[in-house]
């Protein structure tokens, strides 16, 4: 059933399949957000991940409750990994289960949009250079839908 | 009343801190605690318009604050 959680350590797939999984599921739609080598042109060596963490697992339930009204019936875990993460590990992993895929695809999609916008996370990328730098999801991320 | 303020990521740092407790007015709205970080040091790197919240929620400037309220200022988020 739904599952929600920011979490330290790495994130394990299977165990969020085995969470949404049920006998009336035809499709698991998946989406894995990764640590990428290179941002706007500069090598990245890593990201750390900050939250505020009570108003992210409140959004991300609120997210995933959204999910859940919009497209009937489908089963969602959602993870947040926060902390030093290393090139090419998850930093965030969406599993939805319904009985038919495009169900299970448009809610998979709806969530990490949604994310993006609303979620008080952060992450600060470290670069080869030895430099540091906070980056935000404004340039991949049309118009924020919370401003006041 | 008392509010305690939160900061995080690059307003964290531009502030040199990550809490702050402040005495505001009764009748205090968020925009009063916004007056009140701005004018400590550092506050000038803060954008016009942050985002904010009281009691991990969304809230906006004219949202009234209570005694032992949680005003957090959300920098531009970044998850995924």
């Amino acid at each position: 059933m739904t599952h929600v959680a920011l979490v330290y350590e790495p994130i394990d797939i299977a165990r969020l399949v085995a969470r949404v999984a049920s006998p009336s599921s035809g499709a698991i739609a998946s989406f894995l957000g990764t640590v990428r080598e290179v941002n706007e042109g500069r090598s990245v060596t890593g990201i750390e991940y900050s939250a505020y963490e009570e108003m992210a697992e409140r959004e991300m339930r609120q997210i995933v409750s959204d999910a859940e009204t919009r497209f009937n019936n489908v089963a969602i875990a959602l993870e947040h990994r926060l902390g030093d993460i290393a090139l090419g590990d998850v930093s965030v992993a969406i599993v939805v289960c319904h009985a038919h895929r495009a169900p299970a695809l448009d809610a998979c999609r709806f969530v990490i949009e949604e994310l993006k916008k609303r979620v008080p996370i952060w992450k600060r990328e470290h670069y080869a250079d030895g430099s540091r730098a906070w980056v935000d999801n404004r340039a991949t991320t049309a118009t924020r839908e919370v401003a006041h | 009343m008392h509010v305690g303020i939160r900061l995080f990521a690059s307003y964290a740092d531009a502030l040199g801190t990550r809490t702050i407790d402040a005495t505001l007015p009764e009748g205090a709205r968020v925009r009063d605690a916004l007056a009140y970080i701005r004018a400590l040091p550092g506050a000038d790197q803060l954008p016009p318009a942050p985002l904010t919240a009281v009691n991990a929620a969304y809230a906006p400037l004219d949202h009234a604050l209570a005694h032992g309220d949680e005003v957090a200022l959300i920098p531009p988020v970044a998850g995924g």
